[in-house]
């Protein structure tokens, strides 16, 4: 090391030591954003090649896409708020996947936490807007973590597969979702559109100062960077981590996989039953048949899309709040339906979804065999 | 007097009725979902191919105003769209669960693209065969309407049930599926099995599809499946990845659907919404049931990632 540093500049930072472990420093952590990006231009190609194929001009598209996305404050802010609901949606998948677990349930959370909301916001109201919106938040949460958490608690205990058990859960949850909002919580006064009573306005979760985005997109952000900071900096998210590698290795050192499992499981679900709770406080005022807006399917492609890596997870959202922000404009100046911009989300996906099979392929981003064939 | 004897019986004859037309795409989407999971893959992309079949049908239909070219067409694309998910999902590391949800949201998002010019224009319908003749009421007549393509999937189900156990086909799709390994073994490529057998599920899932656009509801719209595709998942656990089993359960599933309208039809207003939970709720137990940690569920294909 020391006869390095007084060394010939050139030749010496070209071998030295500080420059090697500097390059792969770069090149191990190159390949988590060369591989994504490579599938997205690789997407958006595919796509431009369709939109030739229709005889209109791909350079225009990707101009009014940029342009309608992310080119003005409006349309930034635009993005942000189709942005902020998958952050939540997106949680709920990404958690438990560290655990090795497939969870695509997560609207059925996403419904009952709602509903729970606005349940609570009814037999709390007229208290302080503070204590009101915090019980909100508590009853969201815990009936989406109650929701995920059985889901966990079901595959742990009796090996029912949570993937599918999730799945029938969340059109449990709808179906309950429906029978409460036309049936014991529904407000007389919504006719066309079965409604639950309409929160206090006091509860109303407003904007943040200089945006028109609701708060919503602040918590998202703040639960997916401390769920990063759980994972990858705590002995709980590093036990998981080890569970969810290997299950049996992990027993064996005496990991609490059970509990381990169910505790993530829940956290999950809690996030995505907040997001049903600040879509009612946010946006709806009240719980309805909108709650089931999809939003737990997309959250599970942006999981995917991040690699279930919570600060990821931010990007991947704003990038498909982007593309969804976008799809008006085309419309109107291009002349294109509505579905464009969902034939495009579905063709990144696949791209990117398909370029999971390239990682650990290229040597270049494996410093440990750089040596074997130099 | 007449009146409320037809509206007592009227309510176990709609859902007779109700079922035999609801059940009908589950019957197909089921039984693709059947062999494709039967080979060891899951293909959660059914919703989008059926949509998009849903589209191609009545596309094809309204231009060549038949609608059996119509069904043609759209098992087609679904078996295009099933080749694809085959041929993607055997590079390493590719998850098919997650290709099968973007490939959802891929086919209905090109069906609604390419699907606006037919929302208008009406296509001709899928046949149907009158066995109520023989009755004066007009409410046993519609029950019994029954749409060629539920005969049709009725006698697919028998067909592939024997098939499974009697051919050397289905003893092939059984054998990958149960364990790639001793399928290698025999000189068979566990890949090849998995891509002809998820195509030959999106074609049958295109043609529940086209069911709902030629038949019941009858037209094209972007709201035309109520989820079909996706719940198709759910039924084959339901019935144990057994084709007859699978029919059984689509009557199941098509009549908790139709339970709902059947009781508002007699003024029953509340608590239906339940009911359309019951096959689910069915479906849950069975597995917590049946499911244990030593063993995996009983009569699951061991290749299939969802139960392992």
């Amino acid at each position: 090391m020391t006869d390095m540093i007084g060394g010939p500049a050139a030749p010496a930072l070209i071998d030295g030591p500080a420059l090697r472990a500097g390059l792969e420093w770069v090149s191990r952590r190159a390949e988590a954003f060369v591989i994504p990006l490579t599938a997205l231009i690789v997407g958006m190609a595919l796509f431009s090649i369709f939109i030739a194929l229709l005889g209109k001009s791909p350079a225009q598209l990707y101009e009014l896409m940029w342009r309608g996305g992310f080119g003005s404050w409006f349309s930034i802010q635009n993005t942000l708020s189709r942005a902020a609901p998958l952050l939540l949606a997106a949680l709920c998948v990404a958690l438990p996947a560290r655990l090795g677990l497939v969870v695509i349930g997560g609207e059925g959370a996403i419904v009952l936490g709602g509903v729970a909301a606005a349940a609570m916001a009814v037999a709390v109201a007229g208290a302080p807007p503070f204590v009101g919106i915090f019980v909100m938040g508590i009853a969201g949460m815990v009936a989406g973590g109650i929701w995920i958490g059985a889901v966990g608690a079901l595959r742990h205990y009796r090996a029912v597969n949570e993937t599918i058990s999730s799945l029938l859960m969340a059109y449990i949850a709808i179906a309950l979702m429906n029978h409460l909002v036309e049936g014991p919580l529904r407000d007389p006064a919504s006719l066309n559109k079965p409604s639950t009573h309409p929160i206090d306005p006091a509860f109303a979760i407003g904007a943040i100062p200089g945006m028109e985005v609701h708060w919503g997109l602040a918590v998202g952000i703040v639960a997916c960077v401390m769920s990063w900071v759980l994972i990858e900096k705590t002995r709980w998210g590093f036990a998981a981590r080890i569970a969810g590698g290997n299950v049996r290795a992990a027993q064996v050192q005496g990991l609490p996989v059970g509990p381990l499992i169910v505790g993530f499981t829940a956290l999950a679900g809690s996030f995505a039953g907040l997001a049903g709770m600040i879509e009612v406080a946010a946006v709806q005022g009240n719980a309805n048949a909108s709650l089931a807006a999809g939003y737990g399917y997309t959250g599970i492609l942006v999981a995917f899309l991040a690699r279930h890596n919570p600060l990821a997870i931010i990007p991947v959202a704003i990038l498909l709040g982007g593309i969804d922000a976008s799809g008006g404009l085309l419309q109107r100046r291009m002349e294109l339906p509505d579905a464009t911009v969902q034939v495009l989300q579905g063709m990144l996906f696949i791209v990117i979804l398909f370029s999971e099979t390239f990682y650990g392929r290229f040597k270049i981003f494996n410093p440990d065999l750089w040596k074997r064939s130099a | 007097m007449e009146t409320t004897d037809i509206g007592l019986w009227g309510v176990p004859l709609a859902i007779l009725g109700g079922a035999i037309r609801v059940s009908t795409p589950f019957i197909f989407v089921s039984l693709g979902e059947a062999i494709t999971e039967r080979s060891g893959r899951i293909n959660l992309g059914l919703e989008g191919i059926l949509v998009f079949g849903a589209m191609t049908a009545y596309a094809v239909a309204v231009m060549t105003d038949s609608p059996w070219l119509g069904v043609l067409a759209a098992s087609g694309t679904g078996a295009c769209f099933g080749l694809f998910h085959g041929w993607i999902c055997k590079f390493p590391k590719v998850n098919d669960i997650a290709i099968g949800i973007a490939l959802m949201l891929f086919g209905s998002g090109l069906a609604f693209f390419f699907g606006k010019p037919f929302i208008q224009p009406s296509a001709p319908d899928l046949p149907a065969i009158a066995f109520g003749g023989w009755s004066s009421s007009p409410q046993v007549q519609a029950a019994l309407n029954i749409n060629v393509l539920f005969l049709v999937g009725a006698a697919l189900a028998v067909f592939l049930w024997w098939a499974f156990k009697n051919t050397r086909a289905g003893l092939i799709v059984r054998v990958v599926g149960d364990s790639s390994d001793a399928a290698r073994a025999m000189g068979l490529n566990p890949n090849t099995v998995r891509l002809l057998a998820t195509g030959v599920g999106g074609a049958l899932a295109a043609i529940g599809g086209a069911y709902l656009s030629l038949y019941y509801p009858g037209s094209w719209s972007e709201g035309i499946s109520s989820g079909q595709g996706l719940m198709a998942v759910a039924l084959v656990i339901f019935a144990r990845w057994n084709p007859l089993g699978c029919f059984a359960a689509a009557l199941l599933f098509g009549g908790a659907g139709a339970l709902g309208p059947a009781l508002q039809s007699v003024g029953v207003t509340q608590g239906y919404y339940l009911f359309y939970a019951a096959p689910y709720i069915l479906t849950l137990l069975i597995m917590i049931a049946t499911s244990s940690p030593g063993r995996s569920l009983a009569g699951a294909p061991g290749e299939l990632s969802i139960t392992k």
